[in-house]
């Protein structure tokens, strides 16, 4: 990547990030005439939790995506895609309405444990080097089945308001977090991110090839396992806060790799700048929809990402025709 | 005087039964066997790709033990699979069978394979023949002591066989380098110093290729016979 993409896409998340932040500016503006210290709560409780969740979760999203594109060598495969988000929000379900736990740890750990399940199984469904059709089929499956089970476990939940409560979370919401729950889903996500970009030399090298990545002295296995317990703890970490958000882990990583000119790994960090950028624009595009109330933000990027995707698979069908 | 690559004990469970192998500098060596027969396993274990029992030395180095940029320097191995998924650039694949960015040597190899026209496409939009030529540039890149071949010379025209050929001849006897390949056409093999042949997971013969071609256990273990007019299916006693 060169330094002028880099330098580009870091002002453009920032761009975002400081959007995100100051609007809409008329309520901000008059709040700061009217009253200074309620101002200051509002933006300390309120604006800076919500773009720095969207801002994390965007980066995770989309640092995870490219890893997990790398390790599965097909440029569908996504946390979402692959069934982990949905694995994510059923730990995390299980945990707070089966298990009864609330703490946010508890939520972290359940939602981890979740996704950890749900890219094993995948794995071993569809092995490392998934043809498309398998890896979506077992992906569509684990999601599938994953799904089920929430509803399941909300159904038999102690609470009789059980599903109530978890509709905004399940659909993906940015709204009314707190700084403390921002903290819980920023410290596994800079873990996840900084110790998968260990792993960019083993990820390009796998572009030639799982055998040649070997030979090269990569242990791939270990690769493997890192990719998606790291991946797993960062998505779970954004998951038990915000709930599932789809297609960002899908789109970040098609252009980031524009931007490396198509090497996998060395993708991760261009597409958790793409990540963070798209989720703080799917952020302000939801404030900004004249509705009279709030649309999850996960519906916003799933109308946005979904379109992306048939093309995707469109363009898939006809190099496969040609 | 020190074998180039040495192997002790060298055994894949149900694929490859403990072999002993040695290479000397300089020896370019055919693999060949029927199907299989254990020729990739031999050519993976030897790599460090297989997990598999026994030892594997490069100059008296341990090969599993050696940490990426070393193994590099030490072994290249080209697998049968030219299938390559991202669309990377053909100069940017050879660059990734260097330790470390070498723009001049990228160069050179672009050259040597004639890929100059080729060097800037993406290598999934290549033909099977011209990926398997930008492979092998990438499996020389970075001059290592042993180069482990699985099929170098599939896919390729007989203009490309023969260029390969030589530039194999080149790296080992210009280096510090000797040659593994694995191949399927017998008539191959006199290009090579040494041919092992190798059937049922154990290497049954190791000998030069004239020796080799002379030889019953050849037709045996392809099931072949050899008269005047070349080889034909051996018809059932």
């Amino acid at each position: 990547m060169t330094v002028r993409a880099s330098a580009l896409l870091i002002a453009t998340a920032s761009a975002a990030f400081l959007l995100s932040l100051l609007l809409p500016w008329e309520s901000m503006g008059g709040l700061l005439r009217q009253d200074p210290s309620l101002a200051y709560a509002v933006f300390l409780e309120l604006r800076f939790p919500r773009a720095l969740l969207a801002l994390v979760y965007g980066a995770t999203l989309g640092a995870s995506g490219a890893a997990i594109q790398a390790l599965f060598a097909n440029p569908l495969a996504s946390p979402d895609l692959t069934g982990t988000t949905s694995g994510a929000a059923l730990g995390a379900v299980v945990t707070a309405y089966l298990l009864e736990f609330s703490a946010p740890l508890a939520l972290s750990g359940g939602a981890v444990v979740g996704a950890i399940g749900a890219l094993g199984l995948l794995l071993a469904l569809a092995g490392a080097n998934a043809e498309t059709s398998t890896l979506l089929l077992a992906g569509l499956a684990i999601s599938a089945l994953a799904g089920a089970l929430t509803t399941l476990a909300l159904a038999l939940a102690p609470s009789p308001f059980a599903f109530y409560d978890a509709y905004d979370w399940l659909m993906g919401s940015l709204v009314d977090r707190s700084l403390t729950q921002a903290v819980f889903a920023l410290v596994p996500a800079l873990i996840s991110i900084m110790l998968l970009l260990r792993q960019v030399p083993a990820l390009d090298s796998l572009a030639l090839g799982e055998e040649s990545a070997e030979s090269m002295g990569y242990d791939i296995r270990r690769t493997r396992l890192w990719v998606v317990v790291l991946s797993a703890v960062g998505v779970g970490g954004c998951v038990a806060i915000c709930g599932a958000i789809g297609f960002v882990g899908l789109v970040a990583p098609i252009f980031a790799r524009r931007l490396t000119r198509g090497h996998p790994g060395r993708a991760i960090v261009p597409a958790a700048l793409i990540g963070g950028a798209l989720l703080l624009a799917a952020d302000l595009a939801v404030r900004a929809a004249p509705l009279g109330r709030t649309l999850p933000i996960g519906v916003v990027t799933a109308m946005l990402g979904a379109p992306f995707f048939l093309v995707l698979v469109l363009r898939m069908r006809r190099s496969v025709t040609a | 005087m020190t074998p180039m690559i040495e192997s002790l004990g060298l055994a894949v469970p149900g694929r490859l039964e403990p072999t002993d192998l040695q290479c000397m500098r300089g020896e370019m060596t055919a693999i060949i066997g029927p199907n299989g027969a254990g020729k990739t396993s031999l050519l993976r274990a030897l790599a460090g790709v297989e997990r598999s029992g026994g030892r594997v030395t490069i100059s008296g180095e341990d090969v599993m033990s050696a940490p990426p940029p070393r193994r590099m320097r030490l072994l290249s191995f080209l697998p049968a699979t030219r299938s390559l998924v991202w669309p990377i650039s053909a100069r940017d694949v050879i660059a990734l069978g260097l330790p470390r960015p070498d723009a001049v040597r990228t160069e050179e190899l672009i050259e040597l394979l004639e890929l100059g026209p080729l060097a800037h496409r993406p290598v999934n939009s290549l033909s099977t023949g011209e990926r398997s030529r930008v492979l092998l540039a990438r499996a020389l890149a970075a001059r290592p002591r042993v180069l482990l071949l699985d099929e170098p010379l599939s896919n390729l025209d007989p203009y490309w066989v023969l260029t390969t050929l030589r530039i194999l001849r080149n790296a080992v006897s210009g280096g510090d380098c000797a040659a593994l390949a694995s191949l399927h056409n017998l008539e191959q093999i006199t290009a090579f110093d040494r041919v092992v042949l190798v059937d049922r997971g154990r290497i049954v013969a190791d000998q030069g290729p004239e020796e080799m071609l002379a030889s019953e256990g050849l037709g045996k273990a392809f099931r072949l016979e050899r008269n005047a007019a070349g080889w034909r299916v051996r018809e059932p006693a």
